[in-house]
């Protein structure tokens, strides 16, 4: 077995640089990786690039960065969330790539599968088209979408052993699986690392393979964002 | 009387039929869930990565790992399923979801849509509604029929960014269900005590209106 413990999240984190393109896991504020965020907005880089469904809320998650003016793009899919996130896209600070979260999702697995390029039909006819090839298979339009590259992808997981493997929780695991073995080096943060062995080979969610780094999390928050009940009758 | 937005849901949740795998985007269609006949089987998915969503949580049983794609916390029925994002939308663009029910800003009568951009307004992303669109084969449409000035959003050409075209099958609105047809609006159904002069005043596309249009039953 490869052991791919590192001791804490400063370790985990050691050769991330200004400039470089993160992918970080999450929905939302769910399974998003809130120590290595911590640590990054600790080490106070610049300039980079992050790919992610989100960018957290104004006082959480990415927007821990964006509040620091650490990133100077985003890639996401839906940034209703953040007014700070708004208010330097509109001023010009922050420059912003929305496209589709199917197609920011299948990017990321392409990466992971060593796939350059994947056609999709979202977006044909709108203004994610601008520019890229596409073509027509089965009487319909797909554009040419290409696999990202990353330095680091940030991902993570509820339980996870030596080896790298993982296993997620719920709706929690979301973009974490498919950013896994996406980028140069995977960080992989657990809530619960546990002895090899334990975890039933049949119910690993993300073999080892596709990680580099793994160390558990600690003190997480897991802070929901729209808390919906219903009362008892 | 022109439909609320509980009466939407409600006439939208006629179309759901047993057998059928459902996503449901965030507003007027979040609402549908409650209206689907009881008896009938029907999963919803989300494409954060849930598969037979259930309701919200009882007071004190939310888990902030399991949330909707509008981000409300909510629990799961027997049957359900977690996958991660790109098997979520594999569902969808490999069209395994038979029905996908989400809101507008503007339709076209041709069948496109926009709902994600107000350039210079309101920028906050397209979600997964360019995937939604692009691919599934059924989809309905969920939408006021003017905006608060009164101007029609049922148009001949969209205004505003488009998130697909010519994808758009079905739209009911506070005052009618209508069908696009051969690049046309064909009315099929108005709101109870709804006039064809007051859909037709409320629809800049072309309309077509074909012998007597009955009123909506719930």
């Amino acid at each position: 077995m490869i052991n791919k413990i590192v001791s804490n999240v400063q370790e985990a984190c050691q050769g991330v640089k200004d400039g470089m393109t993160f992918m970080l896991g999450g929905f939302g504020l769910s399974g998003i990786p809130e120590n290595s965020i911590a640590e990054l907005v600790q080490l106070n880089i610049k300039d980079v690039t992050c790919i992610s469904n989100n960018a957290g809320v104004d006082d959480f998650g990415l927007g821990l960065l964006l509040q620091k003016k650490q990133i100077k793009k985003m890639i996401s899919s839906y940034v209703g969330e953040n007014a700070e996130f708004e208010r330097q896209m509109l001023s010009g600070e922050l420059d912003v790539e929305l496209i589709p979260q199917g197609t920011l999702a299948q990017r990321c697995q392409a990466a992971q599968s060593g796939i350059p390029a994947f056609y999709t039909p979202a977006g044909f006819g709108t203004e994610v088209a601008e520019g890229k090839e596409f073509r027509e298979f089965h009487g319909k339009m797909h554009l040419l979408e290409k696999a990202f590259e990353a330095d680091f992808a940030f991902v993570k997981a509820w339980k996870g052993d030596a080896a790298g493997n993982l296993i997620f929780k719920g709706s929690a695991r979301n973009f974490n699986p498919n950013m896994c073995g996406a980028a140069t080096i995977t960080v992989a943060e657990v809530e619960e690392l546990v002895p090899v062995g334990t975890l039933d080979p049949n119910q690993i969610h993300i073999p080892g393979i596709f990680v580099q780094r793994i160390f558990q999390g600690e003190k997480y928050e897991k802070r929901i964002e729209q808390l919906t009940v219903r009362t008892r009758e | 009387m022109a439909l609320s937005k509980q009466q939407i849901a409600q006439r939208i949740a006629k179309e759901v039929k047993d057998g059928y795998y459902v996503n449901l985007g965030i507003g007027i269609p979040t609402l549908v869930a409650n209206f689907v006949q009881k008896d009938l089987e029907v999963d919803f998915q989300s494409e954060n990565g849930v598969l037979g969503m259930g309701p919200f949580p009882f007071e004190g049983e939310e888990d902030p790992d399991l949330i909707n794609a509008g981000k409300q916390t909510i629990t799961t029925l027997p049957g359900a399923s977690f996958f991660d994002s790109a098997m979520s939308f594999s569902m969808i663009r490999g069209q395994h979801v038979d029905l996908t029910i989400l809101g507008a800003m503007e339709v076209s009568q041709n069948g496109d849509i926009a709902n994600w951009k107000i350039p210079g307004k309101m920028v906050k992303g397209m979600g997964g509604a360019m995937d939604l669109v692009a691919s599934a084969e059924n989809i309905i449409v969920a939408m006021m029929h003017t905006n608060r000035a009164g101007e029609s959003k049922l148009l001949s050409k969209c205004s505003l960014p488009l998130t697909g075209v010519k994808c758009v099958k079905k739209i009911v609105s506070n005052l009618a269900v209508l069908e696009i047809v051969d690049g046309s609006f064909k009315l099929l159904e108005r709101a109870p005590g709804v006039s064809i002069e007051e859909i037709k005043n409320a629809t800049e596309g072309n309309l077509i209106i074909e012998g007597d249009i009955p009123e909506m039953k719930f």
